[in-house]
């Protein structure tokens, strides 16, 4: 047992002690992790994923900003009351250009990962404005003041900027029309037809009944998009998960 | 090494050989137990990692003698459900809407599968049972008053396409909205809606004849002045006496039942920006996407409704 004689020469040097200490822990990590980023029943690919667009994008931050992850998960775990309650189990490919993901962890309030499409955007906005009106037993508060923040896009394109940092494949094309396909996604009287090329099925709307751009129409965009990219009709789930 | 036994300690203890200015450092051995018990626990990892999927290779991880899979088991679990309801889905789908009421076991499923579809989905909007929203633009439906017609075959189309939705183009009203009808409507968000123009003076006019038609006081010369406007203007969608229009999902303006209101400030906003309800299809399935609710549930919930104290 000459190595574990050694001991003493490890103790009495901190930094080495440190170093070999990190090593150690280092292995526990690589194992769990570094697979999970080459293994084939780990990185599922679907089709239909695309970034977010800049409005749905800032709707994000106010996602975000408000916390309404605190309440709100945006994980539908393969169960079946689950599946029957949300729809189709999350995947983790939808969270691909979530940065952070908001998986969340808590369900004071109903799971969110698909509620893009679940109701109309007027329903966003009263409920946003006054929860109880439409959910009595509601204890959501009220974020009526997003619909009196104007918002304009001055850091969009900085933000998508971090975004493709951390690996969103935005565009030099959709990097340079941030601006512009902010304020067209809000507003249908608008030539569209740039905005739809380069993000594939977007909801075009006032979403907030507002002429101006405002938080509220960031936030509504972003959450009726949610849960909607994935093309379910080309997806088979790989069994061993 | 002094292997010195300290009085105080009762058994014959080693030491570790440490002595920092007298003091010893006891080297008892860890208990039986604790000892086995982490023994257990390798051997119950080992164990575990063959019968579970654990072990990374080149491309997939090993997937276990047990082959778990929780998307395998909640597809079994969906799929038992399934196939015990079957036969009654089935014969849901196969009935004509209006004989399910003459089979009560058929009926007694639908109506319930149809609550419980309804409390998922359609409370948020219309109520606990069908009795409305405190917000305004969501229809009771408990009530006589329909937009789009009460009897099972309309409601059955209403849900599966929704109204107004972008997204389902076989929807009500897909594309057609109440115009805006202010002057000012001109420059405002519905202002591709704004097919006439309106006064501020002429739309407290209609708002007065309208008063009138409802059966509350009004003005008498501001209706008089309302009615023309009100023939020229309202009455092809919404009738010449008010009645309203099931085709075009026109709300009836004789009575006491108000969408957005009956007030004079809901009128007056209603006529001058517009209104165009949206409701989501609930049986369309957008290119790639999963439609939300199928023909069984979607039959259950128009039972549901139909139940609910105003079907026709």
């Amino acid at each position: 047992m000459a190595i574990l004689d050694k001991h003493k020469f490890i103790e009495r040097n901190a930094s080495l002690l440190l170093v070999l200490s990190f090593l150690v822990v280092s292995i526990g990590g690589l194992v769990q992790i570094v697979p999970l980023f080459y293994l084939q029943n780990t990185i599922e690919t679907v089709e239909g994923m695309r970034p977010y667009t800049p409005l749905e994008l800032e709707g994000r931050q106010i996602y975000i900003r408000e916390g309404c992850y605190v309440c709100h998960s945006q994980m539908i775990r393969p169960m079946r009351d689950e599946v029957e309650r949300y729809g189709h189990y999350s995947l983790a490919a939808e969270s691909m250009y979530d940065h952070p993901f908001q998986w969340g962890s808590k369900r004071t309030g109903p799971d969110l990962a698909r509620v893009g499409g679940k109701y109309s955007d007027d329903w966003h906005v009263d409920h946003l404005t006054d929860p109880v009106a439409l959910v009595p037993e509601s204890v959501m508060p009220k974020y009526g003041f997003l619909s009196e923040t104007p918002m304009e896009p001055t850091y969009t394109a900085d933000l998508m900027t971090a975004h493709r940092w951390v690996g969103v494949p935005y565009t030099d094309d959709q990097m340079a029309n941030a601006a512009a396909d902010f304020v067209a996604q809000a507003d249908p009287n608008r030539d569209s037809t740039d905005l739809a090329a380069r993000y594939a099925k977007v909801t075009i709307s006032n979403f907030d009944g507002q002429p101006q751009v405002t938080e509220m129409d960031a936030l509504v965009a972003y959450l009726q998009v949610l849960g909607t990219m994935v093309d379910f009709s080309t997806f088979t789930p790989d069994a061993s998960r | 090494m002094c292997a010195k036994v300290v009085k105080s300690q009762p058994k014959k203890v080693a030491t570790t050989g440490h002595v920092w200015d007298g003091i010893e450092e006891l080297n008892n051995p860890m208990p039986r137990w604790w000892v086995w018990i982490f023994y257990l626990c390798i051997l119950f990892a080992i164990g575990y990692s063959v019968a579970y999927p654990a072990w990374p290779m080149l491309t997939r991880a090993t997937p276990g003698l047990l082959q778990a899979s929780t998307r395998a088991d909640v597809q079994a679990e969906i799929d038992r459900f399934d196939a015990a309801n079957a036969p009654m889905k089935a014969q849901l789908v196969a009935t004509d809407l209006t004989m399910v009421g003459q089979d009560v076991t058929l009926n007694s499923y639908a109506l319930k599968a149809g609550k419980a579809v309804f409390n998922i989905n359609c409370v948020q909007c219309h109520g606990r049972e069908g009795g409305g929203s405190k917000a305004r633009g969501y229809p009771t439906l408990s009530d006589n008053e329909w937009l789009y017609g009460g009897d099972l075959d309309a409601i059955h189309t209403t849900i599966t396409h929704g109204i107004r939705n972008t997204s389902d183009p076989d929807a009500r009203n897909f594309g057609l909205v109440m115009p805006a009808w202010s002057e000012r409507a001109l420059a405002g968000p519905l202002a591709d809606a704004a097919t006439a123009k309106l006064t501020a003076e002429q739309i407290g006019e209609v708002v007065n004849f309208v008063f009138k038609l409802s059966g509350q006081t009004a003005d008498d010369a501001k209706a008089l002045a309302g009615a023309q406007l009100f023939a020229d203007n309202c009455a092809a969608c919404h009738g010449e006496d008010g009645k309203g229009n099931r085709d075009l999902g026109a709300p009836g303006l004789t009575d006491a039942i108000w969408l957005f209101g009956g007030d004079e400030a809901a009128l007056t906003a209603t006529i001058a920006a517009g209104r165009g309800g949206v409701m989501p299809p609930w049986g369309f399935a957008p290119e790639g996407g999963l439609a939300r609710l199928s023909e069984d549930q979607i039959r259950a919930v128009t039972l549901y409704v139909h139940s609910l104290g105003g079907g026709e």
